[in-house]
């Protein structure tokens, strides 16, 4: 096969940023829980808009409503979403949502209830949405070299093929995208947990090791404090258990295949903040599936994938999300969720190569607009991370 | 030609099982894929698929390694072509 990267290229949208977008989706945005339902009622209205309901965005405080506003702002400015409708409790909150949003440059805008009501709020927010559809219907498509789409991953229900076949699939794929200049992604801090010193050994720089490992120390000092008695009820999952993975060490290693054999880390991301250059980053991030996808949606990424064993649903609301398997009893009993079957590399039907090359085809096509398992089964899981109670 | 286990590397410990089905007693073919070598090995416990057999006799505290790393301790003695899993094996994070 040999594909050339340097001449590969997809068809999306140019936003006002410079970014380019592979889905043009108008979102409804809810700054707090109570905006729910309103959001809701708006994406009911306005066919071609969705809402994005979620469960914070009150009484938090500091490092955690500021992750809370960083998350919300890097969904609306993400690239796959062509303009934002803002909804909110109170107009001081929702007022800094949308200027966050607005930087960006793309349409946006904001809408309170108090004093309004919820028939009223739906009412004007529903004319914004129908004004941002239209407007997002008529924008074309461009095309763009292979290098300006940024691709996430992270795994999940992994089992011990995800470590032999699923994952090295996607690292393939990633010291390929890596070296032909694209903008990658992973974390799962906790997943690291036995493969410290991996990855530790693959940072570009000093500087960026030490960022790294006080990344890592930091949440290990986590568990430390929380833990009653170890970990092993949830790192490795029951899922991972049956599935055959023993020890966090044993999933951990298996994990990091997925950074491949070349890529060297490039650089370190708090939860939700935006790459500021090319390469592979590694971000602070849980490593429950929703969470990080959505932390991955928040700092920019196009499209992400998703290495899976035992058979992980998981979607996103704006993030299309690619599965791959390497266990033939899940791509028997589950195929509908997998978009790349790998199961060949066990049995020596399939190289390593071929496995990238053919995940590669799959994020391009992706990427034009053939939409994932995920995206035709209705998976939108939406989770916020929180990092501490609220007030 | 089934490959009824993979091994990463050979100096792991361990093996694991990408077939449904397998039996105590069963005739097994496995491909270590690091070295791309195949070797053959008798069952000694029914494995469900994505769990690990034991490819050396390991005793009661050993380290078990696979992908060449410390993945745990055994908390007894394995035979070779044994059912290794969280009976027999635990973290030593934690």
């Amino acid at each position: 096969m040999g594909m050339n990267l340097k001449n590969a290229t997809f068809e999306g949208w140019r936003r006002e940023d410079g970014r380019m977008g592979v889905r043009n989706h108008v979102v409804i945005l809810p700054v707090d829980d109570l905006s729910n339902a309103a959001a809701e009622a708006v994406a009911n209205n306005i066919k071609g808009a969705l809402a994005l309901p979620h469960s914070y965005g009150r009484l938090q405080f500091g490092a955690d409503l500021e992750l809370h506003f960083r998350t919300l702002i890097g969904v609306g400015r993400n690239p796959n979403v062509a303009g934002v409708v803002v909804i909110g409790i109170e107009p001081g909150w929702t007022g800094r949502l949308v200027e966050g949003i607005a930087k960006s440059g793309k349409p946006v805008e904001g809408f309170a209830i108090e004093q309004n009501g919820d028939i009223n709020t739906i009412a004007s927010a529903s004319r914004a949405a129908y004004r941002m559809v239209k407007h997002a219907s008529r924008l074309k498509k461009t095309r763009a070299p292979l290098e300006e789409l940024w691709v996430s991953t992270k795994c999940g229900e992994s089992d011990t093929t995800s470590g032999l076949a699923s994952c090295p699939t996607v690292g393939n794929a990633f010291d390929k995208l890596w070296e032909n200049g694209n903008t990658l992604v992973f974390g799962e801090t906790s997943e690291i947990t036995g493969g410290e010193h991996l990855v530790a050994a693959r940072c570009r720089t000093p500087e960026i090791r030490e960022k790294f490992m006080a990344m890592f120390d930091r949440y290990q000092r986590v568990i430390e404090a929380n833990k009653t008695n170890d970990l092993s009820e949830s790192q490795p999952t029951k899922g991972n258990i049956e599935g055959g993975l023993t020890t966090i060490e044993e999933k951990a290693l298996g994990n990091i295949q997925k950074i491949g054999k070349k890529c060297t880390v490039d650089g370190v991301l708090d939860k939700a903040e935006t790459p500021t250059h090319p390469g592979l980053w590694f971000m602070d991030s849980s490593s429950a599936a929703a969470e990080m996808v959505t932390l991955c949606a928040a700092s920019g990424f196009a499209v992400h994938t998703f290495p899976t064993g035992q058979g992980n649903v998981i979607g996103n609301p704006i993030l299309p999300v690619i599965k791959i398997t390497a266990n033939p009893r899940t791509q028997r009993t589950m195929s509908e969720h997998i978009d790349l079957d790998v199961t060949g590399l066990l049995q020596k039907r399939m190289n390593m190569d071929e496995a990238g090359e053919a995940l590669l085809d799959c994020i391009l096509r992706t990427a034009d607009g053939e939409l994932t398992a995920a995206e035709v089964l209705g998976h939108r899981e939406f989770v916020m991370t929180r990092l501490y109670e609220s007030a | 030609m089934t490959i009824h286990f993979v091994v990463h590397d050979e100096g792991d410990s361990v093996g694991v099982v990408v077939v449904e089905g397998l039996k105590a007693g069963q005739k097994l073919t496995g491909w270590i894929m690091d070295q791309d070598k195949m070797i053959e090995f008798d069952a000694r416990s029914d494995i469900p698929i994505g769990h690990k057999l034991a490819i050396k006799p390991i005793s009661k505290g050993d380290t078990i390694i696979k992908y060449g790393v410390d993945i745990g301790r055994a908390i007894a003695d394995i035979g070779a072509g044994e059912h290794l899993h969280v009976h027999n094996v635990k973290t030593k994070r934690w």
